[in-house]
């Protein structure tokens, strides 16, 4: 190997700029292990057949009209013109989508940090809690979970059960048109145990001389929460923000089950997913699936670029 | 020093169990759905949706095993089918990511930054962008309706999370100890098989637990590419039993959900730590 020549470099030369001493490290950069590509083999495959040649395959298939089993014709940008002028579905399907990334991310995560607030102190049974206060998100993307989510909901549901025990009258919020998709964003919120944990994590690094401090100058509980939690936690909650926008995006599982594979009633829960789901596999338009692909490739990017770019008037490091 | 010293003792003790009942309402309404469903697979038809009280007055095991047999072939084909697609990506996963993470974060090669920044951004890479051209190249293979399409990917590193996480890992392990070696008369790949690999436990027990439970809850790629009811998986099963059996069976319905949920939550039981852990230092999704 060349590295071992290196080492035993001979002796009695003048150790130069260019040649290291014998026992550090060779410059990195300066030298290649073969072997490297051995390593990276199955990496490189997986890049070039099942992500690179795939991206711009569904890029070249979107300005198609492709139904599997026929070579694909041209379409030129027939697919996103229909998308955005011909489909009411579509735009239907962006709409729920956005309701539902603008309702869930934000509340999902309120609740998760207001929780974590609450068990971030010495306390009996709090590693109990945490794990409780877990276990949905753990659990909660199953179809398991999206048929109960079913049933709680339903005319004869468990709400409505509780309802009329108050004597408030109930209907079915599930196939009610009006509500289905708010019982799907009250399941994602549901699942707040995962960026709850995280945000745990997050409020031990903060050194409690700084609360102390903040008392002292007579700070109570609600400023200091947003005096010192907050901005010494906003490099997580941004982290958490863009994690859970490009996740909520592509939610699909709870409407599939929920619906029964529709989107329905009447298309209240076509999420973006599922609606692509119906035009590339139930119905083989696997051009115009692969346009919408890439329409949800570049919102999620926008959104993703969105958010670094607002990072800096918020986020707060410490280093900087 | 603490800022509890500020309040009195009778205050501070009143807040404490504030908190408590609040925490343990909260527990109530997290835990309520599964508890309905648990108790509900045990209950008669015609009491799981009159009665709010989750809890069942027998043990009555009918809905499990009439669930387990309703469906032709059984849910033991189903089981069968999950473990084995889980227990393979688990492998791929393992190997691939370790081969590609040690060279990522021990050997020089051509373009190592470059590829580096391609493998970071694969991660952020929604997966319907490559959905359709996959699909195409798995369905003329003949691969649909086989596991292959499910597993394949893994050995070839397309979790490019596990290798981020791996690169990271490894780049703590003491370069000294790759030395040492070197100066025995080792070769990289050795270093790698002696020094390296036994020193990644944690995060490959790390990857071990989330690939199982991701692969196992991948309705999505499952629904798509798994349409005989033979090669069927226990989610895709599920859902097609909520259209087979309709309003007849709530018990059977809640029974084979709850079994479902099992294999996930014994994996929880057993590394609990490690999961929270896992979440807590990476944002793994849990």
């Amino acid at each position: 190997m060349s590295t071992s020549t290196e080492i035993s470099a001979p002796a009695g030369r003048e150790p130069t700029a260019e040649v290291p001493p014998p026992a550090s490290r060779p410059r990195p950069g300066r030298r290649t292990d073969r072997v490297a590509y051995l390593f990276l083999l199955p990496w490189f495959t997986g890049l070039l057949l099942l992500t690179a040649a795939p991206l711009l395959g569904s890029l070249y298939l979107s300005f198609t009209k492709f139904n599997l089993l026929q070579s694909p014709r041209w379409n030129g940008f027939g697919n996103y013109v229909k998308m955005f002028t011909d489909d009411p579905r579509y735009l239907q399907s962006l709409k729920v989508t956005f309701i539902y990334v603008a309702l869930t991310v934000p509340l999902q995560l309120g609740f998760a940090l207001a929780v974590a607030v609450m068990l971030n102190r010495p306390m009996r049974g709090m590693a109990l809690y945490r794990s409780i206060y877990y276990i949905p998100s753990l659990l909660g993307g199953s179809v398991a979970i999206a048929v109960i989510w079913g049933q709680l909901f339903d005319d004869d549901g468990v709400l409505n059960a509780f309802l009329a025990f108050f004597g408030v009258g109930g209907r079915s919020w599930i196939s009610n048109p009006d509500t289905a998709l708010y019982t799907l964003v009250l399941l994602n919120i549901w699942q707040f145990g995962s960026p709850m944990v995280i945000f745990l994590a997050g409020l031990k690094q903060i050194p409690q001389e700084l609360y102390d401090a903040a008392s002292v100058d007579g700070a109570n509980a609600w400023r200091r929460f947003w005096s010192v939690t907050v901005p010494l936690l906003t490099p997580i909650i941004f982290f958490n923000v863009v994690l859970q926008i490009i996740q909520a995006f592509q939610a699909f599982t709870p409407a599939y089950v929920v619906s029964g594979g529709s989107g329905g009633p009447s298309d209240s829960t076509l999420f973006y997913t599922l609606y692509l789901y119906q035009q590339g596999f139930a119905n083989l338009n696997m051009g115009y699936a692969s346009a919408m692909a890439w329409v949800l490739l570049l919102i999620i990017a926008i959104f993703t670029l969105i958010n670094f770019g607002l990072a800096r008037r918020w986020v707060y490091y410490e280093d900087r | 020093m603490t800022t509890l010293q500020h309040a009195p003792a009778a205050r501070r003790r009143t807040r404490r169990w504030l908190t408590h009942l609040a925490l343990i309402a909260g527990t109530l309404i997290m835990v309520y759905p599964l508890l309905w469903m648990v108790g509900g697979s045990f209950k008669d038809e015609s009491d799981i949706f009159s009665q709010l009280n989750p809890f069942p007055s027998s043990l009555d095991p009918r809905s499990y095993i009439a669930g387990w047999t309703a469906t032709d072939p059984t849910f033991t084909r189903f089981y069968i089918n999950s473990m084995l697609i889980a227990v393979l990506a688990v492998a791929g996963n393992v190997i691939a990511c370790t081969l590609t993470a040690y060279a990522f974060a021990r050997l020089e090669f051509r373009g190592k930054k470059v590829f580096f920044a391609i493998m970071l951004s694969s991660i952020m890479l929604p997966a319907h962008a490559l959905l359709i051209p996959q699909y195409v190249l798995f369905f003329h293979l003949g691969w649909v309706n086989t596991y292959l399409p499910l597993v394949v990917p893994k050995f070839l590193a397309t979790d490019a999370f596990f290798i981020f996480l791996m690169v990271q890992f490894i780049r703590t392990i003491p370069r000294t100890l790759d030395e040492a070696a070197m100066i025995d008369g080792c070769g990289k790949v050795r270093i790698f098989s002696r020094i390296i690999l036994p020193l990644t436990g944690p995060v490959l027990i790390t990857t071990m637990i989330f690939t199982f439970i991701w692969t196992y809850n991948d309705f999505f790629s499952q629904l798509i590419y798994l349409s005989y009811p033979s090669s069927e998986t226990v989610p895709v099963a599920l859902r097609r039993f909520v259209d087979a059996t309709g309003n007849s069976s709530y018990g059977q319905l809640l029974a084979m959900s709850v079994l479902s949920l099992v294999p996930t939550f014994i994996v929880f039981l057993l590394a609990q730590r490690r999961i929270v852990e896992g979440i807590a230092t990476t944002g793994l999704k849990g």
